[in-house]
């Protein structure tokens, strides 16, 4: 039974993953968004561009994705909580406006629908592949937050997360989805609004003369604005000072880059969160995500019924990487299986936290479909033997 | 004796609008992208513009700096975004009023197709662009506005392409307002700038601007003083010329004026009209009975 409540659609509905994005973003209070037709993340922003008349939303199908990318920062600026989607080529253009929001701590979000590649690849086909782009794909030192949602009910419960975490640090979010994911259709309930915990926009309460744009507290991240209301701020992608002026030297380079890498760094514990099943005691842990997470279930029972203790550890929040958990967890355990729809980028984290304390197997997938959960399992069993 | 105090501190009047705590700016002598700010601190006085709501949006370059020195809400953005950027500003605060202002090789370059779709959509923005026929701050690349036979750094034995006629090409997308002048016009740029600035919609304006210590350089121009006399001496002032016909070829003169001046429906209009209804006066009524049988319909 569907009913409306601040304009969305209370209740249980069958939803596919993209529908249950736009739905998400509409409960987050998201209301501004900017895209460009892209395949398999297109439904998405068909979905705003149809919804947002009624929930007060504005939707515009610009030009291209870079275009997509900076307007939603300038929306941003303009006083809304803004987002854009796209997939492959089109998250690719969009990178070097990831570093934008980055180092203008613009909080928006960026929903990526994996699907394979490199280049035009496989559009219509699930893929993991853009998992360390994601982290890296703008140039110079940053951080970013990023989410891998593995049903349509995460796709909303965790866009809505993913607004509340760019508002609380100021950084663009990355949300990234997949194919599958995108297109698989579930029962997902939107509870009331009420029931909805949002961060607001951390707008600052001094005047105008007192208030500078780039002073952080302790917590490193400084106190928003917007545009019209008299603070006359300066907004610069050059290194800048407290004041948003900006400063071609080493020393304000360092102070800048150095609070908005730790501005995450610092607070990975409270960011980052990940679901644990049967770690404790466990001989072979699998480390999952997204899609990839649901696919292991399988693998994972079976070993478990062949009498191994199999642990199931569930990346929810993958960047920023929880680099302490899994140094700890590579210490109790014999192996760490990653299986993963791309040759090789998060093992590559696994590795390094777990600093040789156990193997570390990786399951990989060129994509274009999910894993035979059977590839899974025979890892599993390999490495538990 | 007069009170030699009272008579020299007078404040300049265009202060005010910058932020003096930034001076002394980066451009060179002789630049002519200074000029243009000044006439825009005194247009902005004659507009129809509430000055606690004006936002200034910059890509990047030499022109791209402008936003840093205006004491308003100011966005020194990506290279060649700074209309994406506004457009995205605009839409969300529509109370805003929103200038671009930047460079040729960022504007039309880089950012021609923002440029050519803002046009199109005739998004609410006045676009200013300083024209001075290269990259400057990059050290004298050629630019799509650099004349034909021109010389760059990139184009040593001058320039093999055809420019962009700005005017022709903002017209030609749905621009509301075009109008083109040269440093030398300071009262007529102000005149473009106020008129630009009134207008609903895609409003621009061209300034040819002399870069002395690139491109008059390279090519043997002379001073920022020369190249002013040549543009008082090789401006011919047609308003409402066909902008078909005012190309601009190497040392020939150039055609400056106002060409277009029309009413045509903006995009904020145009979506209030369509949608601002809907929000409005029929919120959670029609619409959303008829979002709401569709969603039961396909889930």
């Amino acid at each position: 039974m569907a009913g409306y409540d601040s304009g969305s659609i209370v209740g249980a509905h069958y939803l596919d993953g993209d529908h249950a994005a736009s739905e998400g973003a509409i409960a987050a209070g998201c209301n501004f968004v900017a895209g460009y037709p892209i395949t398999p993340s297109t439904e998405v922003v068909e979905r705003l561009a149809w919804r947002f008349p009624i929930t007060g939303g504005t939707f515009i199908q610009m030009e291209d994705e870079i275009a997509s990318s900076i307007a939603i920062q300038g929306a941003v600026w303009g006083g809304a909580k803004a987002m854009t989607v796209s997939s492959g080529p089109g998250i690719s253009l969009m990178m070097e406006h990831i570093g934008l929001a980055a180092m203008t701590e613009v909080p928006c979000v960026f929903v990526n629908v994996q699907r394979g590649g490199p280049s035009t690849g496989l559009p219509t086909l699930p893929a993991q592949a853009d998992m360390m782009q994601a982290r890296w794909g703008s140039h110079g030192d940053y951080e970013v937050i990023a989410l891998a949602p593995s049903s349509p009910q995460e796709c909303f419960d965790l866009l809505i997360h993913a607004f509340n975490l760019s508002e609380q640090y100021r950084v663009p979010v990355l949300f990234m989805m997949d194919e599958s994911i995108g297109h698989m259709t579930e029962r997902v309930v939107i509870p009331p609004s009420k029931q909805i915990k949002l961060v607001p926009r951390r707008f600052t309460k001094l005047g105008p003369g007192e208030y500078l744009p780039y002073r952080a507290g302790d917590d490193l991240v400084p106190e928003m604005t917007q545009a019209g209301v008299g603070h006359k701020v300066h907004i610069t992608g050059l290194t800048h000072d407290e004041q948003g002026y900006p400063v071609m030297n080493a020393d304000c380079q360092h102070q800048l880059v150095t609070r908005l890498v730790d501005k995450i760094r610092n607070n990975v514990d409270k960011i980052a969160f990940y679901h644990e099943d049967e770690i404790e005691g466990a001989d072979v842990v699998v480390v999952t995500y997204g899609i990839t997470s649901r696919v292991s279930m399988r693998a994972i029972r079976a070993a478990r019924q062949e009498g191994l203790k199999v642990g199931h550890l569930r990346l929810v929040v993958v960047w920023p990487f929880i680099e302490e958990y899994i140094r700890s967890l590579a210490g109790k355990v014999k192996a760490l299986v990653v299986p993963e729809i791309n040759l090789g980028q998060m093992v590559l984290e696994v590795e390094r936290c777990a600093r040789g304390q156990c193997e570390v197997v990786l399951v990989s997938h060129a994509g274009g479909t999910v894993h035979n959960p059977q590839v899974i399992y025979d890892a599993i069993m390999e490495a538990g033997r | 004796m007069t009170d030699v105090a009272e008579t020299c501190v007078q404040e300049n009047p265009v202060e005010r609008y910058l932020r003096m705590d930034r001076i002394p700016h980066i451009w060179c002598p002789g630049c002519g992208i200074g000029t243009t700010v000044n006439c825009f601190a005194r247009a902005i006085e004659q507009a129809d513009v509430d000055l606690e709501k004006l936002a200034i949006v910059s890509g990047i370059g030499c022109t791209g700096r402008v936003a840093g020195y205006l004491n308003f809400d100011s966005f020194h953005t990506t290279h060649g975004r700074a209309i994406p950027f506004a457009t995205g500003l605009k839409l969300a605060n529509p109370d805003l009023k929103v200038v671009v202002y930047s460079g040729d090789g960022d504007l039309v370059a880089i950012g021609g197709n923002h440029f050519i779709h803002a046009a199109r959509r005739n998004a609410d923005l006045t676009v200013i662009c300083v024209n001075n026929f290269n990259y400057a701050m990059t050290g004298g690349q050629a630019a799509p506005t650099t004349p034909l036979d021109a010389m760059g750094t990139t184009a040593p034995y001058g320039v093999c392409e055809r420019p962009f006629n700005l005017p022709f090409l903002a017209k030609s997308c749905g621009a509301v307002y075009v109008a083109r002048w040269t440093t030398y016009h300071v009262r007529q740029i102000t005149k473009a700038m106020v008129e630009a600035m009134n207008k609903d919609g895609f409003s621009f304006v061209e300034i040819i601007s002399p870069c002395p210590t690139l491109y008059e350089r390279r090519n043997r121009l002379g001073s920022g003083l020369d190249r002013m006399k040549w543009f008082k001496e090789n401006s011919v002032i047609k308003n409402g010329s066909d902008t078909r016909n005012i190309d601009i070829a190497y040392q020939q003169p150039i055609i400056c004026g106002k060409f277009v001046d029309i009413d045509r429906p903006s995009l904020l209009e145009v979506t209030e009209a369509k949608i601002g209804d809907i929000r409005g006066k029929q919120r959670w009524a029609d619409v959303s009975r008829r979002q709401k049988k569709s969603i039961e319909q396909t889930e």
